[in-house]
């Protein structure tokens, strides 16, 4: 684990722990090294402990055991105030009785800066936001996307070098939650400061960060740049929790090559990519991504394992098809195809094949 | 609709002008909501409206000597009360006839305790004259000036005289201007003599000791109101509970529990003395002052003020303290800049209530004030149930009533009232 | 301390709804003051006369208020009071405003036993038209026998001597007998008195000779403060009525002794309001008959020491009915307590009342 000597450290959680009652720890044994200049997403269901973790960042809570750094520096006992961490909450917390001028102003005055500094440096937070002229409204004035602008011009006007975002999005409607994605990550890298990100929505997650933190259960199942979250998910958690997934149970059959063979619970046998099953016997979970689905013999590898399969419903979804399989006993094994000219469209009833690359079939934790 | 212009009215299916059915639709409507708001609408007319109009007019009305001598009004009008002399033997004659009829009617006694309020004396000499008057004949007994003069020899006193020609006409602004320490003199309206001097000392009492305990409420109640709207909401519940504990007792109950508390035998002072603190022979007097009021009343008014600022407090997200500390403010910061300007509308709405109630109190005042500490309202209870002085009571209330919109406007004016919430 | 004033309160609301009914029913309104006083009218008034008539009397306590509440009924058209007890200068009052009925004492009363007409028998009592006198009662001090020393006051002036008798003193908030006490003791002789109080100077005395007091004084306005201001030790004397004084003396036992100098007397009785049908007037002038004869009011005296007010009933007052003493020497009229008195001045006071007591209030605010 890191040190606090690690140089490339900014942000450090060693081996902290949260309790509220005595009796439960909502966060166990986090270990965290983050890097300055990273976009971080932690990432899980509500109750794993993210949001936890990321008051404790800020100093709203803190830890019952271990260790909190910054720039190396020890920050248990350090107020809020003097953290000197942007943030930015889940309804904005704009000051209602100020203007949009004034709780920009906010933490400048409290740091005692001057006027005109200040005027200057509140100006330039809302023209990079694009709210320059909005200064003198009222919060309760501007919509929800403009208020999410101000609150993260809020955050970036001190100029701190980490900024918290606890679900900033969540109030947001489809599009203007995508738009703003890609504003925040723009100004994140463009500002070159650090980020920690909190949220319950992977795609958010995944279009966001350098990395995901999944959190479940008080723990990080996995920390990884979104792609091999995706691709590589290290356990069953992270694979359904992670896009969208199919699930066949199994027992291990043998493991050679680095290739399990696995038998279905209907018999049938598969070749997987062991993760993290080791002796035959065990049981498994097999993951398999629906696009990662094949079903068009031609374009299958030679000496693939195949699946009978009974088509039960097909969806159209434009961009692609949506088809729901009976698999091995499975009535919820969906595919997902692209909506190519020469794409064939199944029919409920249809009896077909399928398969796939052993290396996109995981066999996890059961 | 604008094509009633050329066209004609345009009809409704069974061939009434549409504009007709319409309206004929919008008012059964109207009458329906109406209806089911008639009850409410009776019962503050009944027992809110009327009243504070009754007030008003009797306030200014005094038909009782017009109506009483009418014949005496119109004869004594050419009398000019500055001449120094009694008026001649017609004003006698009149006043003779009217006082015949008004003892039959038994209305002079009346008459005369109206007029004593202006003059002092009136009474007695109305009650005396209408026993000799009973027995006159106006025919035979004529002329009547030396046979007046002969029962009182007030009745040869210009004042008595001019007091009636003053106040005969049917409406009078003189108990307003006896609300504000004046009176009507021989020149129009004067000051009253400095020892009769006592409501605009009252009215300026009753404002600051209402806006001190305003204050002291506000002080008070903040801490509390804070504490339960950041409580769990079982021990939010239970802290309620006490909060409005006060209301299950009678006032007078309160009241008079704050007597034993703070007289100078009581309580207070009994632990003071077993301190130490303070000797047996200098025992403090926390009652029947102004200290005393403010106590009592602040206590009695609390629950007013805590209330609306809990329910507005409830409403502020914990959100903002932690933004503003994120931001780098530090406690007090957070509260004076963030937190406090959110809580203002709940003050202002328990500052208006409180102030508006304390305004109007006198049962406390009375029990534990003194001299100090009573306010207008003893005053008006007072014209009410013993003086029976209702017209002075009357102009008392309107002018307190005025003073309270005044103050209620100025609020409007510098705070806003939009800016007063109670949640 | 306050049950009086509150058993008053609950009473009159409770008795709003029986109120409206007592013109059907055979029964009748009957006010007064509440307290021990009502009880003695119970005893020796109502009970024996619901006994006799099977008229059922209902109590109602509001004869502090009695005058304000009769006018406002009046002026509604709806009285629904059949007796009012009230003191003599309210019974003016009400006679003034044409509230009360005129009563012919010779027709309307019952005359003595031996054969005296009523009239001769109340005497100068009847001060007006409208009023059944039925007791004597005074107004005069108590005083702390344990705070005064070895020489208790036996002189009115001793409530103006601060030296002799250090503490506080309790005065009734209104002009009346203050004004007539502070001329005595400042040289003014007994017989003077309201001829100097007639006079802006003379007023101008009093309130200077009560000015040397004043910062001693506690000002009362119900009749039950001055025994409990007594009885806890908050005032070193005080003045209050006379039945009140008898029992913290004789029922509480507490260490009060009076100072029977210089008492006012006043009266205090029945009116009948104007106004009522028929059938409720006879029957309230045949309740009057009754309870104002000679027995009725000597039987009253067993019960509160408060002094008969027809010259027959004297020789019939006999012992206290729980306590079992001689009643005689307890009441204001006992020429042992009578050596020096004062009797209200009813003309005087109906004349002055207003203008005195606009400058006795604003010499109190002063």
């Amino acid at each position: 684990m890191a040190d606090a000597s690690n140089s490339d450290a900014f942000v450090e959680f060693e081996r902290v722990q949260k309790s509220y009652d005595g009796e439960t720890l909502v966060v166990k044994d986090l270990n965290l090294v983050m890097p300055k200049g990273e976009f971080l997403t932690m990432l899980g269901p509500s109750g794993s402990g993210k949001t936890t973790c990321l008051m404790m960042l800020a100093g709203f809570e803190t830890a019952t055991h271990g260790d909190i750094r910054l720039g190396g520096v020890s920050i248990n006992n350090i107020p809020p105030h003097k953290r000197g961490i942007g943030m930015v909450f889940q309804n904005y917390a704009l000051f209602p009785h100020m203007t949009i001028a004034e709780n920009l102003s906010f933490p400048l005055e409290v740091r005692k800066m001057g006027k005109s500094e200040r005027e200057e440096k509140v100006k330039r937070a809302l023209d990079m936001v694009e709210m320059g002229a909005f200064g003198g409204r009222r919060p309760s004035q501007l919509s929800g996307g403009q208020q999410q602008r101000v609150a993260l011009a809020r955050a970036l006007v001190f100029e701190p070098e980490l900024v918290l975002m606890d679900e900033p999005l969540g109030a947001l409607d489809k599009q203007l939650r995508e738009k703003m994605q890609f504003e925040i990550t723009d100004l994140a890298h463009r500002l070159g400061i650090t980020v920690v990100y909190v949220t319950h929505d992977q795609t958010e997650a995944l279009t966001m960060s350098d990395r995901v933190a999944v959190f479940n259960d008080g723990r990080i199942q996995q920390l990884a740049p979104p792609d091999l979250l995706y691709e590589e998910p290290e356990n069953s958690f992270v694979a359904q929790f992670i896009g969208e997934n199919n699930t066949l149970e199994g027992t291990v059959k043998e493991i050679k090559d680095g290739l399990a063979l696995v038998q279905l619970d209907d018999g049938e046998l598969i070749d997987c990519k062991p993760v993290n099953v080791s002796q035959p016997g065990e049981r498994t979970r097999v993951s398999i991504r629906p696009e990662r689905v094949e079903y068009n013999k031609e374009r299958l590898q030679e000496g693939a394992h195949t699946l009978k399969a009974e088509v039960l419903e097909f969806i159209y979804m434009g961009d692609i098809f949506r088809t729901r399989l009976r698999v091995a006993g499975n009535d919820e094994f969906i595919i997902k195809t692209r909506n190519a000219p020469d794409q064939v469209r199944l029919k409920p009833g249809q009896q077909i094949e399928i398969g796939w690359l052993p290396e996109d079939c995981r066999a996890l934790d059961a | 609709m604008s094509d009633t212009t050329q066209s004609g009215p345009v009809l409704a299916a069974d061939g009434t002008p549409l504009k007709r059915s319409l309206a004929r639709a919008l008012r059964m409507q109207k009458l329906r909501a109406l209806m089911l708001i008639a009850p409410l609408l009776l019962f503050i007319l009944l027992t809110f409206i009327l009243p504070i109009a009754d007030m008003l007019f009797r306030s200014v009305e005094n038909r009782i000597v017009s109506d009483t001598l009418p014949k005496t009004v119109v004869a004594l009008q050419e009398w000019d009360a500055n001449s120094g002399e009694a008026p001649g033997e017609d004003v006698y004659a009149a006043l003779a006839a009217d006082l015949i009829v008004a003892v039959e009617a038994k209305t002079h006694t009346r008459l005369g305790t109206r007029l004593n309020y202006e003059m002092t004396g009136i009474s007695s000499l109305f009650r005396k004259s209408g026993r000799k008057v009973k027995r006159w004949d106006l025919a035979e007994d004529a002329p009547f000036k030396e046979k007046f003069i002969d029962i009182d020899k007030d009745w040869a006193d210009p004042e008595v005289w001019r007091t009636i020609q003053t106040y005969s006409p049917k409406y009078t602004n003189g108990y307003f201007l006896n609300s504000i320490d004046m009176q009507k003199g021989a020149d129009g309206a004067e000051a009253r003599p400095e020892n009769q001097q006592i409501y605009i000392t009252l009215f300026q009492r009753t404002m600051f000791m209402s806006l001190v305990i305003t204050a002291s409420c506000i002080v008070l109640a903040y801490p509390i109101a804070w504490i339960l709207a950041n409580l769990p909401a079982r021990s939010a519940n239970l802290l309620m509970i006490l909060v409005l504990l006060p209301f299950w007792t009678s006032l007078l109950v309160r009241t008079s529990a704050w007597k034993v508390m703070l007289q100078q035998q009581g309580v207070i002072n009994d632990v003071l003395v077993w301190l130490g603190l303070v000797a047996d022979d200098a025992r403090l007097v926390m009652i029947n002052n102004q200290f005393g009021t403010i106590v009592a009343m602040t206590h009695i008014l609390l629950p007013f003020m805590i209330l609306p600022m809990y329910s507005v407090m409830q409403t502020i997200n914990p959100s903002y303290l932690r933004a503003a500390k994120s931001l780098g403010a530090t406690n007090w910061t957070a509260f004076w800049r963030v937190y406090f300007p959110q809580s203002v509308p709940g003050i202002g709405a328990g500052s208006i209530l409180v102030f508006i109630l304390a305004i109007g109190y006198y049962i406390t005042p009375e029990i534990v004030g003194g001299t100090k500490g009573v306010f207008i309202s003893n005053r008006i209870a007072y014209h009410i149930s013993s003086s029976l002085n209702w017209g002075l009571a009357a102009a008392l209330g309107a002018i307190l009533l005025v003073v309270v919109l005044l103050l209620y406007w100025a609020y409007d004016k510098i705070v806003g009232i939009d800016n007063v919430k109670l949640g | 301390m306050k049950l009086t004033k509150l058993t008053a309160l609950a009473a009159s609301t409770a008795l709003c709804a029986p109120m409206a009914f007592a013109e059907m029913a055979d029964e009748m309104t009957i006010v007064s003051w509440g307290g021990a006083y009502s009880n003695s009218q119970l005893k020796a008034y109502h009970e024996p006369y619901s006994e006799k008539t099977g008229v059922k009397i209902i109590n109602d306590e509001s004869s502090a208020e009695a005058v304000a509440k009769l006018r406002a009924m009046n002026e509604a058209g709806n009285v629904t009071w059949d007796v009012v007890d009230v003191v003599a200068a309210d019974a003016m009052r009400l006679c003034d405003e044409g509230l009360a009925l005129e009563i012919d004492a010779d027709t309307q009363l019952a005359p003595a036993p031996d054969g005296t007409p009523a009239s001769e028998d109340f005497g100068e009592l009847l001060v007006s038209d409208c009023f059944i006198p039925q007791i004597v009662y005074s107004t005069t001090f108590g005083y702390r026998t344990d705070m005064v020393g070895d020489t208790p006051p036996d002189d009115i002036c001793d409530v103006f001597d601060l030296e002799t008798y250090p503490g506080k003193r309790a005065l009734e908030k209104r002009p009346i007998n203050n004004m007539e006490w502070a001329l005595l003791c400042d040289g003014v002789a007994k017989e003077d008195v309201y001829d100097v109080l007639e006079t802006e100077e003379g007023q101008e005395q009093a309130l200077a000779k009560l000015d040397t007091i004043k910062d001693s004084v506690i000002w009362w306005s119900a009749g039950a403060d001055t025994p409990q201001l007594l009885a806890d030790g908050e005032v070193v004397m005080g003045s209050t009525y006379n039945g009140r004084l008898f029992s913290v003396i004789e029922e509480q036992k507490q260490p009060v002794g009076m100072l029977w100098d210089a008492q006012v007397f006043d009266l205090d009785g029945w009116i009948i309001p104007a106004g009522l049908s028929p059938e409720r007037q006879a029957r309230a002038l045949d309740y009057i008959m009754f309870a104002t004869d000679t027995q009725r009011l000597a039987d009253q005296a067993k019960f509160i020491s408060y002094g008969p007010a027809r010259a027959s009933s004297a020789p019939l007052v006999g012992q206290h009915a729980e306590l079992g003493i001689d009643m005689a020497p307890h009441m204001p009229t006992d020429p042992n307590n009578a050596k020096n008195t004062f009797l209200y001045n009813y003309e005087f006071w109906a004349d002055y009342r207003d203008d005195i007591d606009a400058k006795f209030q604003a010499w109190l605010a002063k």
